[in-house]
């Protein structure tokens, strides 16, 4: 499903060049909810961008259905990303339209007529649970309706993968885990392809199927959550 | 009453001319600054479209327009005023050198405004697959009407005082009456309306600004 292979991102400024990604490659199958944990520097947000190429590596190939999206021209990456839902830590949303509106948007990038753009609108505020919402304004809501908003805009272009980008390191231990569950069901239910990347142990032991640890631009171990768990349980 | 039949005609037609001359220059302000406040802001390094020689020579310009004195932009452009419309005395001859002072200003301001955006919403926008172009009118822009709104009234109100310049030149509107009737006239009492009426003027202005600003905005 994604495929990274020997990506090095290098960052350059005036002040030299900073390593963030270190020749590192790794496979999420189709199905997998793929947790990416590591501490804040380690490099795992730069790795979720290059997957979508909101960063592009410095060297390396990234795959998605086995297509190669470094080598795609820009018209065919946005065509790719429609296929690649993302969301983030602060959420994200257009702050001056509402809730229905942010969900219509990515059908409204991608042409879908606009009966069409507002059934689909509709299902997804059902999915996440907040029709009752759907003309309230971002700032009206919690941190946890704002990402179930997001992740249902992200899920708008029905895609085969979810990118979550520290998704619930801005929520309380309650709301996480009802996110968390929302994602799970929205895996088992919908098929989607799920990526977590986050510092919190405890997200990848309730979700995640696998897991990478990333240490200084390096991925370190990687394999089956329960393997990997008592590893870390070890050190 | 004497006073009104004496002035109020030659009041209302400056009062006319001083709008005229305010709102059509910062449609055209807007119309060429909305575009540069843009560019300037996209170019920028870490933004979406990055590029130093656009950057560099569009900051150039704003910076050289911004720093000659507007009375004497006033002056100096009369030759092309004249090229443009034909004359360089009157209501439309003023609105070109409006316009040319008034298009950095705008540009700078729309800058000022873009900047304020929170870099992650043009990033999930880009993550959606939004080209740049729909980044730019889809989300950049209407995610910051309210602070560009704020930002055209403090144009229009530059504007006013601009335009009252322009009287110097013979442009017509409220400026010119100042200049005509209370220095060489003496005619102070006009010279009091004439400042009553621009602070009535400006004051309208920042209020219906505030107002569509704080009325469209959804952040609060």
């Amino acid at each position: 499903m994604i495929k990274i292979e020997n990506v090095t991102k290098i960052y350059s400024n005036k002040r030299g060049d900073f390593l963030a990604l270190d020749d590192v490659s790794m496979e999420v199958e189709k199905g997998d909810i793929y947790g990416v944990i590591g501490l804040s520097g380690a490099g795992k947000s730069t790795l979720v961008r290059c997957i979508n190429l909101l960063e592009r590596p410095t060297m390396g190939k990234v795959y998605i259905d086995g297509e190669e999206i470094t080598a795609m021209k820009k018209s065919q990456l946005i065509k790719v990303r429609q296929s690649l839902g993302m969301i983030f830590q602060d959420f994200n949303l257009l702050m001056q339209r509402n809730v229905i509106d942010n969900i219509k948007f990515p059908l409204e990038i991608a042409g879908v007529d606009k009966v069409e753009a507002k059934k689909r609108a509709l299902e997804l505020l059902h999915l996440v649970g907040l029709e009752e919402k759907s003309h309230s304004y971002p700032a009206q809501l919690s941190g946890g309706q704002k990402q179930r908003v997001a992740i249902a805009r992200a899920l708008a272009n029905s895609p085969k993968v979810l990118l979550c980008d520290e998704a619930t390191s801005a929520l309380d231990p309650v709301t996480t885990l009802s996110i968390l569950n929302l994602l799970k069901s929205i895996n088992e239910k919908m098929g989607v392809t799920i990526v977590i990347i986050t510092h919190e142990m405890k997200v990848v032991e309730t979700i995640c199927n696998k897991v990478a640890v990333i240490e200084s631009a390096n991925i370190v171990k990687n394999g089956y959550t329960k393997d990997i768990i008592g590893h870390f349980k070890e050190v | 009453m004497e006073f009104l039949n004496e002035f109020g005609d030659i009041l209302l037609k400056g009062t006319m001319e001083t709008l005229y001359m305010t709102f059509a220059s910062v449609f055209f302000a807007y119309l060429f600054g909305l575009p540069m406040g843009v560019a300037l802001v996209v170019s920028d390094d870490n933004h979406i479209m990055p590029s130093k020689i656009v950057n560099r020579v569009l900051g150039t310009i704003v910076n050289i327009t911004r720093s000659v004195p507007f009375i004497i932009l006033l002056i100096a452009v009369i030759p092309f005023t004249r090229m443009v419309v034909g004359t360089a005395i009157g209501a439309d001859a003023a609105i070109v050198p409006l316009v040319i002072g008034a298009t950095p200003f705008v540009a700078r301001m729309v800058e000022s405004a873009l900047k304020e955006l929170n870099k992650g919403i043009i990033e999930a926008a880009a993550s959606m697959g939004c080209s740049n172009l729909e980044i730019i009118y889809k989300v950049m822009i209407p995610e910051s009407m309210p602070s560009l709104v704020l930002g055209s009234s403090i144009t229009t109100i530059t504007l006013v005082g601009y335009s009252a310049m322009a009287g110097v030149i013979g442009a017509g509107g409220l400026g010119d009456l100042a200049i005509r009737y209370g220095y060489y006239r003496y005619e102070s009492e006009l010279m009091l309306v004439t400042i009553v009426v621009l602070v009535f003027i400006v004051q309208a202005i920042q209020f219906a600004g505030n107002h569509i600003s704080k009325k469209i905005n959804r952040l609060y």
